[in-house]
């Protein structure tokens, strides 16, 4: 009986500690714009730090690893610049029509991807996403290397202006709050605990009758949608959507950002995707030596620090508090 | 009809690449359950170090083609052998991922380190002069270089095909992929045998690299692309079969040649639409085995 306390006791204050977490960086998101960060700045590690939480549900919660996931940024991204800019709808229409649009290619890529494991499912996602940008470059309305330009940020539901830059940044930050509220809450549900039975154990979780590939495949989808809510804001903020967003590299991208802030951790992705942006903000001058430094860090991460950043102060706390 | 037999010659080639690059890829995954994400860029440093040896030699001396492709591979396989003893041996115990994950960053580095050095436009390689020319088969126009990478090539890949079938170190190599405990206890250096598999693969690429040259031009991105493609062809074939790995790589070469003559619109995709259409009939690639 000590022992179950024990253990509750344990989970309790863990969940104080994310609830405390979320708190303390919501505040301090709120409060970015007016201790001298640049809204642009943050959206921008927003958008990426909601793509990588989404990835990360399903790398760090479900073992899977997408290195296609750039698709459903980018297919997100090209639907809603295109239906706000050529059909005119309203942006919360519009972000709701890409995220929807990659909600639907998800069920498509999940459903092939899952039919095989591991390193397999890591090269078909790969051979998807790089049809999807053959298929992207090749159709006239995405205008190829140009890209979908000067899409209207509009007014939210026809009353919030978001060419004003705060009204937008706000927008954004209670978009990726929600998104992140709503991750925290799939990942500690019972799915969210059958998809790591299955992460663990494959064989084990089936013969206890859990249908695997049924909880695999609406992780994968909830994952798809998410990142394509994150191509969608960023096709607003930006008023751009273009082939970078569907490249190899952005799937690529996305995997850093997950391994270094922390896989299956919580505010891991959150932090290794500001790392990343802030990077890339100061390194953009050095040209090419970002590619080098990024992959740099890529085998930094996976030779000496697989825990990541929050993942390393997450046991260096725990050993500490003892 | 000459063009319809052009871009067939023009898919044979890419087939040739495509099966040489899958059968190196197969040969490390069937021993080191790694997918080699660098593969393309150790192809690119192939073709950067024939071109190298060209235009500045060693010690003064320019070394043409046929020195090139023996020493082009020998040194990017030392490079990837410095790597797998380096890096890749300390994830061995590790969730097979992790491989994944280190040699894609490796390939970011590879590939940004040799832009930086000589830009993003391709340079050209002079073809061989014994190879130059061509000849008028009547239908159609065979240059001679093409006619020798497939030739080339083929050999290859049936002589690594038959050592791995049919000699006695292909069978330690096969019983050391099926249980390496066990071809340990007998006696075999099984993590030299690792070491030497991957350098193996690895000049594979290169030499593969070094035979693109003269027909592709030598730039740092040429790797980059290919190896998705690459990957496409490595599950359509299914990784299990040496033979397999030739076949797809050629077939598909050919497939592709001909969607460029007939609808070329799909010919960038037709290779993944393939890989869709074979997962959904057979999920584990055309020779691959069911585990």
């Amino acid at each position: 009986m000590a022992a179950i306390a024990e253990v509750a006791a344990v989970r309790a204050a863990r969940r104080n500690g994310i609830v405390t977490g979320t708190v303390v960086m919501t505040v301090l998101l709120a409060i970015a714009p007016f201790i001298g960060l640049y809204p642009v700045f943050v959206m921008k590690g927003l958008c990426f730090a909601l793509f990588a939480c989404a990835f990360n549900l399903l790398l760090g919660f479900g073992g899977l690893l997408s290195f296609g996931h750039s698709m459903f940024l980018g297919t997100a991204g090209y639907i809603t610049a295109f239906t706000a800019k050529e059909v005119g709808l309203d942006p919360a229409l519009a972000i709701l029509a890409g995220t929807a649009a990659s909600a639907a290619l998800g069920v498509i890529v999940g459903g092939l991807a899952i039919r095989r494991q591991g390193i397999y499912f890591a090269m078909i996602t790969l051979a998807i996403a790089q049809m999807m940008y053959f298929f992207y470059l090749q159709m006239p309305f995405t205008h190829g290397e140009d890209g979908i330009q000067a899409v209207p940020r509009g007014r939210l539901f026809g009353v919030i202006d978001l060419t004003h830059p705060l009204a937008m940044y706000y927008t954004v930050l209670v978009i990726f709050v929600a998104a992140f509220v709503l991750i925290y809450r799939v990942i500690h549900s019972p799915f969210g605990q059958v998809l790591k039975a299955i992460r663990e154990n494959e064989p084990r979780a089936i013969s206890l009758g859990y249908d695997a590939d049924r909880y695999k495949l609406l992780a994968f989808v909830l994952s798809a949608t998410l990142s394509g809510l994150a191509g969608a804001v960023k096709a607003i903020v930006f008023q751009l959507a273009a082939l970078t967003d569907v490249h190899w590299t952005m799937s690529g991208e996305v995997v850093l950002m997950t391994l270094l802030g922390g896989m299956g951790t919580i505010f891991g992705p959150v932090v290794g995707a500001f790392v990343i942006v802030t990077l890339e903000n100061y390194l953009a001058s050095l040209g090419e030596w970002v590619t080098v430094i990024t992959g740099a860090i890529f085998v930094l991460c996976v030779l000496a620090f697989r825990r990541g950043i929050v993942g390393e102060i997450a046991a260096w706390w725990s050993a500490h508090r003892r | 009809m000459q063009a319809l037999f052009g871009q067939l010659l023009i898919g044979l080639i890419n087939g040739a690449f495509y099966a040489m690059l899958s059968l190196g890829l197969a040969v490390i995954f069937g021993l080191l359950n790694i997918i080699n994400f660098t593969h393309g860029a150790q192809y690119m440093m192939g073709a950067f170090c024939a071109w190298f040896l060209l235009n500045h030699g060693i010690g003064g001396v320019s070394l043409g083609y046929w020195p090139s492709l023996v020493i082009a591979p020998i040194a990017v396989g030392i490079f990837g052998i410095v790597i797998e003893r380096t890096m890749l041996s300390r994830l061995y115990k590790l969730d097979h991922l992790y491989g994944l994950l280190l040699t894609f960053g490796l390939a970011l580095v590879i590939q940004g380190l040799f832009r930086n050095e000589f830009g993003s436009s391709g340079m050209p390689y002079q073809m061989p002069s014994a190879l130059t020319g061509g000849v008028n088969l009547g239908f159609m126009y065979l240059p001679i270089y093409r006619a020798w990478v497939i030739v080339a090539s083929l050999v290859i890949c049936l002589a690594t095909w038959y050592v791995i079938e049919r000699t006695k170190l292909g069978s330690y190599l096969r019983a050391a992929t099926e249980n390496p405990a066990l071809v340990q206890a007998f006696g075999i250096n099984v993590p030299r045998m690792v070491t030497l598999t991957f350098g193996f693969g690895v000049g594979l690429a290169a030499l593969a690299g070094v035979m693109a040259a003269p027909i592709y031009q030598v730039n740092p991105l040429m790797g980059a692309d290919l190896i998705i493609v690459v990957f496409a062809v490595v599950v359509i074939g299914g990784m299990g079969s040496i033979l397999g790995a030739i076949l797809t790589g050629f077939g598909l070469g050919i497939v592709e040649g001909l969607t460029k003559y007939f609808y070329p619109e799909a010919s960038s995709t037709v290779i993944f639409v393939i890989m869709v259409i074979v997962l959904l009939v057979r999920p584990a690639g055309l020779f691959g085995k069911e585990k």
